[in-house]
């Protein structure tokens, strides 16, 4: 896990998939206001793919290095989620209700695809970075150090 | 014909792999098994019509489940990973076929599946199947009842998430790191 994987035919099968996976969860996400999917299976989708690229290429790669980085964005979903819905209060309506989404120029069947896009959009994030988040932790986790509780 | 047999087929394969999970003696292989039995209830899911629930079973827990299953085997020692399993008290092996048939019995009772009449799709189903295209513009109504009829669950839920990935962050990392 720490390393690059040995094998070549992993290696290869790896880089054909993982971008697939992404492309998968990335068409699950905007297509899922017409379609099976939305948000939270957008988001473990990316974390599947992501959890591979670590196993396979290990951390100090730079695909790895993505991984590590997605850490940062914890929290970030949270705040697109809530954000939508404090947009919505500003725009003169009630919290999260995306009629209300004030943005000059388009019409209404727009505004709810933009406002649920975006809830959506923030679902993902929040999901892909705990997940990614929560299998870190357990695969950095030290067996050999003792604790002092 | 061919599809009832396969759906036979199918609830065969899903009791073969759940029950196989408990009983195999390695914890390695239950793992595998239990992704299986996971793959397989999401073709059920499938069947039923259900595609977002197929979705979620099929990568979290073939996926996401097996992988977390795996990790913590590897950080464990490996004498810990062959089972001893003792016997199972008579008791068990009574009454627990006994309390199977009696939820079979009780299952009767329950509405046929897809039945419009019964009180789940007569309560709040046609309100929202009738009107949420009118009410939200959005043509999939799971979507629309899961973002807009009921956004604020979906955000209480997302806080669920990110409060359960800070918990495992904050248990399973050393300071420091």
């Amino acid at each position: 896990m720490k390393r690059m994987h040995d094998s070549l035919i992993v290696q290869t099968m790896s880089q054909l998939l993982i971008p697939l996976a992404q492309l998968f969860a990335l068409y699950v996400l905007f297509f899922g206001q017409y379609g099976p999917g939305g948000g939270f299976v957008a988001g473990v989708i990316w974390t599947t793919s992501m959890i591979l690229t670590f196993l396979v290429f290990g951390l100090k790669s730079p695909q790895g290095r993505f991984v590590e980085k997605m850490l940062h964005g914890d929290g970030l979903g949270l705040i697109v989620f809530v954000g939508v819905g404090g947009l919505c209060l500003i725009g003169g309506g009630e919290f999260l209700n995306y009629a209300h989404l004030d943005i000059p120029g388009v019409d209404a069947p727009a505004r709810r695809y933009i406002g649920i896009l975006l809830a959506q959009i923030g679902v993902a994030i929040d999901v892909a970075v705990t997940g990614i988040s929560i299998v870190l932790s357990l695969a950095y986790h030290d067996t050999e150090q003792e604790y002092d509780v | 014909m061919i599809y009832a047999v396969n759906i036979a087929l199918l609830l065969l394969l899903l009791v073969t792999a759940a029950s196989a999970t408990f009983l195999v003696k390695e914890l390695m292989s239950s793992v595998f098994i239990l992704g299986s039995y996971s793959f397989f209830l999401a073709l059920v899911w499938a069947w039923l019509g259900a595609v977002d629930v197929a979705f979620v079973e099929a990568v979290i827990g073939a996926g996401l489940a097996t992988v977390l299953f795996l990790i913590t085997l590897f950080d464990t020692a490996p004498k810990d990973s062959r089972l001893r399993r003792p016997p199972p008290p008579l008791a068990g092996v009574l009454g627990l076929p006994l309390l199977g048939i009696l939820l079979l019995f009780a299952a009767n009772d329950l509405w046929p599946f897809g039945d419009p009449t019964s009180p789940p799709n007569i309560h709040i189903s046609p309100v929202y199947l009738q009107q949420s295209f009118a009410d939200t513009l959005t043509p999939n109504v799971v979507t629309s009842v899961l973002m807009d009829y009921r956004g604020f669950d979906t955000l209480i839920e997302t806080v669920v998430i990110f409060t359960a990935g800070i918990a495992c962050a904050l248990l399973l990392r050393e300071p420091g790191r």
